[in-house]
């Protein structure tokens, strides 16, 4: 099962949730990988403590011009919608990082002076932490766009395991990437007004991708009480409620695992599993496909 | 270096801007960045959280002004003409035409894009040997100019499950300046997104001044490091903030020793204060809600950052970090917004915004 933790609203607790809950499906023996897919900012590593076994530097295609074949005819600016290359004068130039590698300009070009070469855009890191998989990406400083080192990541998932995918916050195409073909999106929530504002958008999303969800509150008790209601009047399921609680926070602000020391934590990520053991993926496809005819 | 500043004639009339991120999010980026509404006195404020906009909650915006944002084009198959060849989706590198067969006795199929795997490239228009395919704009989100009770805000809403949020983010950021410039106002006040990608790139090119809200823990402090890095990379002049300082002293203190290591100035520590969610569900910035507490650490934060605006101002000629500044824009050049052309009530961008040089 690929279980995706998104959220709207950044600092909900996505990953406070997607580690604790990898690391207590792994301890009770079933073979589990958290995922980091927060390639832009990965925090899992730092409450997991992973031993990496394999990195290696992952890239994107980018266009490289020949300019002894090239016949200046300036097809490839035109077809790339992108301004990654464009031909000024007798000169062709290459801007890689607005490339989205979709291979037009090389296909475009007759005396084939255009090639794909391999641009590294991060790193891919796979390790253990105990009975745990870990997985992650951590994308280059001044790296405009992560969607293809994510789906690299999500490459590296186990199929017929389970597999936790800690999300980027917001609702644009790194998110996107990261829940697509998720059998179950997990939207972690603060009960505030901006954790609404934003849920409700990333609700939107997961619908508009017809994706199962559903909701955990994280830090019940803050705010005030429009978050569940307003799942109720959509129907959606609310898995899980986090109460607001001190020692969770300090044990993130050290980088603890809150089910390590803070035993009703525990028990409430327990529960949140045998939840998600007795979700039904189909019943909940049938709901989308009645919102979304 | 001379050369370059001669390409800057107007530059004591340009508007700062001061950019608010923070690389992990949920830091308190947007509830800091509306009390500097309140204390600035006069700004255009800017919403560049397009993809999670929050601010609007706070300071309540009257839309005057609403256009819808047209960030890139999109395939769509006309079924009439296709013949099915499969060109399209063997050409696509995004996995975004997919065969639906006719039934399970046929190999007839039909080939359909799907509109959230498309990047709009154009690979299958072009290549489509029956030209079944329209590659058309597609609207992509809406922005608006609003007013507030602190002034006027540019604001946006990605459309769902949408892209070029980078591009809408330049549009809103591009937009708030136009307007500061109009009015002769000197600020810009701007709320980033989290981390360190597309949006966060076109949020932060040339501008004045960033300032990192973060908070004690040790994702707070991995990712403002990255966020830091990417500032630097850019030649932005960077502060730190640190929010929420008292739930873990120490990591705080580490978080500063960490700041000044990669030589970036503090402006202030924040307490933690339950009145910010009740501010917030009161629908105020908290500096409105109470005058003590936290409201008290974020005027003094005010404080530097506004003398160090005041003092970057005052230097002409620019600080040379502005300088590097640009050469990061020309990159970004494919990325400008085009000024709004439908719009009769308001005069198109000038061309001396700095993003059109070079």
């Amino acid at each position: 099962m690929k279980l995706a933790i998104a959220s709207g609203k950044g600092g909900t607790g996505k990953t406070t949730i997607s580690t604790n809950l990898a690391w207590v499906a792994a301890q009770s023996g079933r073979n589990v990988s958290y995922v980091d897919c927060d390639v832009e900012e990965p925090n899992g590593h730092l409450f997991l403590n992973p031993e990496i076994t394999t990195s290696r530097s992952v890239g994107r295609l980018h266009p490289k011009v020949d300019l002894e074949k090239c016949t200046r005819c300036g097809l490839c600016g035109e077809i790339c919608q992108y301004s990654a290359i464009v031909r000024i004068g007798q000169q062709v130039l290459v801007y890689p990082e607005l490339c989205h590698s979709c291979n037009g300009c090389t296909l475009v070009c007759r005396p084939a002076a255009i090639t794909q070469e391999l641009r590294s855009t991060g790193v891919l890191e796979v390790g253990t932490s105990g009975p745990l998989r870990f997985v992650r990406g951590l994308l280059n400083i001044g790296e405009a766009m992560s969607a293809s080192l994510i789906r690299q990541v999500k490459g590296e998932m186990i199929p017929a395991e389970l597999s936790v995918l800690d999300c980027p916050p917001g609702t644009s195409c790194p998110v996107i990437e990261s829940v697509r073909q998720a059998d179950l999106v997990l939207l972690v929530t603060e009960p505030t007004p901006f954790g609404l504002n934003d849920l409700k958008l990333a609700i939107d999303m997961v619908r508009a991708m017809r994706l199962p969800l559903a909701v955990v509150i994280n830090r019940a008790g803050v705010g005030d009480k429009q978050t569940q209601m307003h799942c109720e009047r959509e129907g959606i399921e609310l898995m899980a409620e986090f109460p607001e609680d001190r020692r969770v926070a300090e044990a993130y602000s050290r980088g603890a695992l809150a089910s390590e020391s803070v035993p009703e934590y525990r028990d409430r990520v327990e529960k949140l599993l045998a939840r998600l053991d007795n979700f039904n993926p189909v019943k909940l496809q049938t709901q989308i496909q009645e919102l979304n005819p | 270096m001379s050369a370059f500043l001669t390409l800057r004639p107007n530059v004591d009339r340009q508007p700062q801007e001061l950019v608010v991120i923070s690389g992990k999010g949920g830091t308190g980026k947007t509830s800091i960045l509306a009390c500097f509404a309140a204390l600035s006195g006069v700004a255009v404020l800017a919403d560049c959280d397009v993809d999670a906009a929050d601010l609007h909650l706070l300071l309540e915006p009257q839309v005057i002004h609403r256009e819808s944002f047209t960030g890139g084009k999109r395939a769509r198959i006309r079924l009439a003409r296709c013949s099915a060849c499969g060109t399209c989706q063997e050409l696509c590198r995004f996995e975004a035409i997919h065969a639906i067969a006719h039934g399970p006795n046929t190999i007839k199929k039909t080939l359909r894009v799907d509109p959230i795997a498309c990047e709009g490239c154009g690979v299958c228009a072009w290549f489509c040997p029956e030209q079944a395919i329209d590659f058309r704009p597609a609207a992509n989100g809406e922005w608006y100019i609003s007013a507030t009770r602190f002034g006027p805000m540019v604001h946006a809403k990605l459309g769902v499950a949408e892209e070029n949020s980078g591009k809408l983010v330049s549009m809103v950021r591009a937009n708030a300046k136009r307007i500061a410039e109009e009015h002769g106002v000197r600020l810009v006040l701007i709320d980033g997104s989290p981390g360190i990608g597309c949006p966060v790139i076109a949020s932060i090119t040339g501008a004045s001044l960033v300032l990192v809200v973060t908070e004690p823990t040790l994702s707070g402090l991995h990712d403002m490091e990255r966020v830091i890095l990417l500032t630097q990379q850019f030649g932005i002049s960077t502060m730190v903030c640190v929010n929420k300082w008292d739930l873990n002293p120490e990591i705080s203190r580490t978080i500063e020793a960490t700041a000044q290591h990669l030589g970036v100035a503090l402006a202030g520590k924040v307490r933690y204060d339950r009145a910010v969610t009740e501010a917030q569900v009161n629908r105020k910035t908290v500096v409105e809600y109470q005058h003590e507490g936290c409201s008290a650490d974020i005027r003094i934060v005010w404080d530097q950052v506004k003398a160090y605006l005041e003092a970057q101002s005052s230097l002409e000629p620019p600080a040379p970090n502005s300088l590097i500044s640009d050469s990061g824009n020309r990159r970004w050049r494919g990325d400008q917004p085009q000024p709004a052309k439908s719009d009769r009530t308001l005069p198109t961008l000038p061309r001396a915004s700095q993003e059109n040089k070079g």
